[in-house]
């Protein structure tokens, strides 16, 4: 009880349920047939409901879950039934957003997929085997593009280099705040 | 709100042209990966490569063994690379490889450079992908690098640290618990995150040590902690200490709640919520701490996130089980939750509704349900109706609006639980209101009409049988229940077989149609339906005539068996055919597992179909049964009262023993409940040793030894007591249990012949004037009354001197009289100077007890009572005032 809190699993699904991204943290999930049918029936309960201006939140097989959706990516974020709902949807928050600046506004399936290596290194920058490692959108966003700092950008360079001007951007702004 | 970009089905193939990943393949990518070992890296290229891998990983591809090895030898050749994009790609593959390669252990060393990298990224990442992969020698190693690291400058370094520390005091405690002086220093810092990771990591190293959290977290509270996320942390650990401190210190002001009552005006939500709900769950809030918390919450209720909106009314629908008057003020905010587009929050703030609401908003309620049943799932559908139901107890005057709300909802669609819910509530409101007997019967009747369910329709009309023929026109239930031997199938047809019957036995002028009815089953197609309807024809006799039914027939019909079912098929099983037939009076009567069972759900009442009469016994029955069944207790009488469980021992020690009270007219009993938690021990000849000597009116006249207690398999042992007829004697008693123990082979599970003589102390139990006072409801407290004969009445006042509050006065009067509260006069609204609360309940004797309470507050916090009694004997009337004079 008493335990620091902490995230069973981030979630990005594409408009039909299907997978662009997910990393479990809780071994609740065994295998991958249990993943995928969690993530569906997670995603048939959830579609209809209309979380695209605010984080929505259900309860769903004794867990918490808080989602948003842009364009045609959902995004999730689960926790245990008694987690503080606010931790969870800041955790979601930074999430979305740090992909958001990452792709630089142009948050859809395709983007997601042509960068998905930044999406992953996102994922691996927010939690660290279910403990939170960090919520600031502007932050995550930073250390992700800083690391791709001298490659040639992967797959779609113009991408990269202004997903970079916009992270640089926001991570200025804020610390002149 | 942006639109959707729906993509339409014709577009879909445009859809899966854009994915860099179509058509990608593993064996393909696996070839693909030999650029890795390239002499001229082109880290573009091996970054795209890793990112398939990658992108096949996520969607579920797994790589065999070699697969995953090779992959593996390979990535570790791309450190060469100074490339840092590459270098954070490599990170995340070694990380996703390592459950499922052989020798990652190989890395280490690449590992430990970069982790003495002057770059931040690299030592970072080294930290958290080397903690993954070690082992305890090699964490001896690196432990000298990681206490650094976890002081480190950097704070993404810092944390890395700390989060793997985290991990690693789960395999290896006793290294990561000698870092404890850098943790201690790295909860000062001035980064957020740190000190949150910090923060976890001190208080999981320290857990044990109740002293040292304590000293953490009064030395944190008085401000220095900076995160939200910390924050909340420290709210959590404030709450433990809180919590544990509770026993040593009953009076006066709570420890910390002023810091926890400090957060409620933090800058963050996410704290703001967290202390809100640490207060609403600290054991025995009274109303003065829960205020402010109630009131962070209802501003919550109006927030436009959603999120925010869920946490709030979870967190006021658990303080409304406990404390319904605190959430009253919430009221208007969550009526406009009901629409919200939300069903969780929806149903969250109906049922808060239900339990908050007075008996006047009740019919208001009822209609903006229905309006929004409909569109909810089933799991809610319950939620609600096990609302509904005990909002009907707590007002049963409004029982026939309720009654018709479950009614309509049970005719709608909605699978088996969903309906079961509503069955049981029918069922329990018809046994707890007796005005809803008759419409709630027919509505059962109505729904096995038309009911999908074998389990259902045989329940109902087993319900029917037992509750059927004592209703004032019994004969209106039998064309309901003759419906189903022309329409079931079997099951159902052999339960209605057997409801008809009842009505013949009971109902003598309906036996002759009773008995043409059971006349025409004799040519069902089923051989159980023809049996039952051959056998009860038989038992009824009197040919179809007006006769009087035997009492033996209606034993034979209505008497439960007063064997345990388990032992009875235990036995049946054992019995070999041969020509001495099955005596069913070999079959033994004691329950072995049943107080188990009681002590799971303690205090709850039995529910639904199983607690109709005839079908499970119901707590009092099984106890009435089984004290009857004991010789020594046989002659006491009728059971009067037996009360719930009480403890005699604390939690989690070698022997758990809990007491039940048995009061009868002249007689106490008392039921010692006894589980022994040490399986290397076998208890034999266990008793009680009771000293009665502060309680003079008692006299021990009988005891019944337990023989043998095995591990964990709980047994029961009585002590009676005689005491003076019809008089609620009252008195302290201290217990003490003596056993011999026997040391048991836990490999082969046999005991040792030779025991030793042992005892081991109880606490001490008492009998209050309570314990004579059966708490027994009225649906109408002012008729109930009124018909009392006034005369019978006596009133006195009485100075209660200064109480925490007004609604702890009520509580205390309530419980030492042990009666039941009527008409939700239990609830003291917030505030108020006076309230007034009536109660019921059946004194000692089957004496019929009214009482009104009236409470006032006299000064700042002096509370005065005046009490009303009225009884059907004065004399008891005059032992009500006894009781709250002497108490």
């Amino acid at each position: 009880m008493e335990s620091c809190p902490s995230i069973k699993n981030i979630l990005l699904l594409d408009s039909e349920g299907n997978r662009v991204a997910v990393k479990y943290y809780s071994d609740e999930w065994p295998n991958n047939s249990v993943k995928e049918a969690f993530e569906k029936s997670l995603f048939s309960k959830t579609q209809k409901t209309n979380a695209r201006t605010e984080a929505e939140i259900a309860m769903f097989e004794s867990h918490i879950i808080v989602y948003k959706f842009v364009q045609d990516l959902h995004f999730f974020v689960t926790g245990a039934e008694n987690e503080n709902e606010l931790i969870l949807v800041t955790v979601l928050q930074g999430f979305f957003d740090a992909v958001g600046l990452l792709l630089r506004g142009t948050v859809d399936k395709k983007e997601a997929l042509e960068n998905l290596d930044l999406i992953l290194l996102c994922l691996d920058e927010i939690v660290d085997g279910g403990i939170i490692l960090e919520t600031d959108a502007n932050v995550i966003a930073g250390k992700v593009a800083s690391h791709s700092i001298d490659a040639a950008a992967p797959l779609s360079e113009q991408t990269i280099s202004q997903a970079l001007a916009t992270a640089r951007e926001h991570l200025a702004r804020s610390l002149l705040k | 709100m942006a639109q959707p970009l729906v993509k339409k089905d014709d577009d879909r193939d445009d859809e899966a042209d854009y994915s860099p990943f179509l058509g990608i393949e593993k064996g393909a990518v696996l070839q693909e990966a030999r650029v890795f070992n390239d002499p001229q890296l082109d880290p573009r290229r091996c970054s795209q490569v890793i990112t398939k891998l990658l992108y096949l990983l996520n969607q579920g591809e797994t790589f065999t063994k070699v697969e995953a090895t090779e992959v593996f030898f390979a990535v570790t050749k791309l450190f060469q690379s100074k490339d840092i994009g590459l270098r954070r790609m490599v990170y995340v593959m070694i990380k996703e490889l390592s459950p499922s390669a052989d020798e990652v252990i190989i890395v280490t060393s690449s590992l430990m450079k970069d982790m003495t990298s002057k770059t931040d990224m690299y030592r970072a990442n080294a930290i958290r992908v080397l903690c993954r992969i070690t082992d305890g020698t090699l964490l001896t190693q690196i432990e000298r690098y990681l206490k650094q690291a976890i002081v480190d400058k950097n704070p993404v370094v810092a944390s890395a640290a700390l989060v793997s520390g985290i991990h690693l005091l789960q395999t290896n405690p006793e290294i990561v618990k000698r870092w404890s002086n850098e943790v201690q220093e790295a909860v000062q810092s001035r980064a957020a995150l740190v000190q949150f990771h910090a923060l976890a990591l001190l208080h999981q190293i320290r857990q044990n040590d109740r002293l040292a959290v304590n000293k953490l977290v009064s030395s944190l509270t008085k401000g220095s902690v900076r995160s939200p996320l910390a924050q909340c942390l420290l709210i959590r650990y404030t709450s433990q200490v809180i919590r544990e401190s509770a026993n040593n210190n009953q009076a006066g002001d709570r420890p910390f709640y002023d810091f926890l009552e400090g957060c409620l005006r933090h800058k963050a939500e996410m704290v703001i919520f967290e202390a809100a709900r640490a207060i609403t769950e600290l054991n025995g809030v009274t109303s003065r701490e829960l205020t402010p918390a109630i009131t962070v919450l209802q501003l919550f209720l109006s927030s436009s996130k959603p999120v925010l909106r869920f946490a709030a009314v979870r967190t006021l629908n658990k303080v409304a089980m406990t404390h319904p008057v605190a959430v009253t003020n919430c009221n208007i905010d969550m009526e406009s939750l009901i629409s919200d587009q939300n069903r969780s929050i929806a149903t969250l703030a109906i049922t808060t509704l239900l339990k908050t609401g007075n008996e006047s908003s009740v019919d208001r309620l009822m209609k903006q349900i229905t309006n929004f049943m409909s569109d909810i799932a089933d799991e809610f559908k319950i939620v609600v109706v096990e609302a509904i139901r005990s909002l009907c107890l707590k007002f049963p005057l409004k029982h026939r609006s309720l009654m018709n709300f479950l009614s309509n909802i049970l005719r709608e669609e909605g699978g088996f639980e969903y309906k079961k819910a509503i069955v049981d509530s029918i069922v329990i409101l018809i046994r707890d209101i007796p005005e809803a007997k008759e419409s709630g019967l027919l509505h059962l009747c109505e729904f096995i009409e038309d009911c999908e369910f074998t389990y259902l329709s045989t329940q109902i009309l087993h319900f029917l049988g037992i509750e059927g023929p004592k209703t004032s026109d019994p004969s209106k239930y039998i064309r309901y229940i003759y419906n189903r031997v022309h329409l079931e199938n079997a099951t159902v047809r052999a339960g209605a077989v057997s409801t008809l019957a009842k009505f013949g036995a009971m109902v003598d002028t309906l036996k002759p149609r009773v008995f043409v009815l059971l006349r025409r089953c004799l040519f069902d197609n089923d051989d159980e339906v023809r049996d039952r309807a051959t056998l009860y024809i038989n038992t009824l006799g009197g040919d179809g005539a007006v006769v009087e039914t035997g009492e033996d027939v209606k034993e034979f019909l209505f008497g439960s068996l007063d064997i345990p079912l388990v032992n009875l098929e235990n036995s049946l099983k054992n019995y070999e055919p041969s020509e001495e037939s099955f005596d069913i009076n070999s079959v033994p009567k004691e329950v072995k597992t049943q107080p188990l069972a009681e002590k799971k759900a303690p205090g709850k009442k039995p529910t639904g179909l199983g607690a109709s009469p005839a079908g499970p016994p119901s707590t009092v029955d099984a106890y009435e049964k089984l004290l009857s069944s004991i010789p020594e207790f046989a002659n006491f009488g009728k059971l009067f009262k037996s009360s719930a469980p009480v403890e005699l021992t604390e939690a989690e020690t070698e022997y758990a023993v809990n007491v039940v009270k048995h009061i009868f007219d002249g007689h106490v009993v008392f039921q010692y409940n006894c589980t022994n938690t040490i399986p290397e021990q076998l208890l034999e000849n266990v008793t009680v040793i009771v000293d009665a000597s502060e309680a003079e009116e008692f006299a021990e006249v009988a005891s019944k030894p337990l023989r043998s207690l095995p591990y964990d398999s709980p047994g029961q042992t009585f002590v009676a007591f005689e005491k003076p007829e019809g008089v609620p004697a009252v008195g302290k008693f201290s217990n003490m249990l003596r056993f011999i123990v026997k040391e048991v082979d836990p490999s082969t599970g046999e005991a040792e012949d030779d025991g030793v003589e042992d005892e081991y102390q109880l606490e001490e139990l008492e009998v209050v004037a309570a314990d004579y006072m059966l708490k027994v409801g009225v649906s109408n407290f002012r008729n109930a009354w009124e018909t009392m004969d006034a005369d019978c009445e006596r009133v006195d006042e009485y100075g209660l001197g200064p109480r925490e509050s007004l609604a702890e006065a009520v509580n205390a009067v309530i419980n030492l009289l042990g009666m039941q509260p009527c008409e939700g006069t239990e609830v003291v609204p917030n505030n108020s100077r006076s309230h007034t609360c009536l109660l019921s309940g059946v004194y000692i004797g089957n004496v019929k007890v009214l009482v009104r309470l009236q409470f006032g507050l006299d000064g700042p916090k002096d509370v005065a009572m005046k009490l009303a009694v009225r009884s059907e004997d004065e004399a008891v009337s005059d032992a009500i005032h006894e009781i709250v004079a002497s108490g």
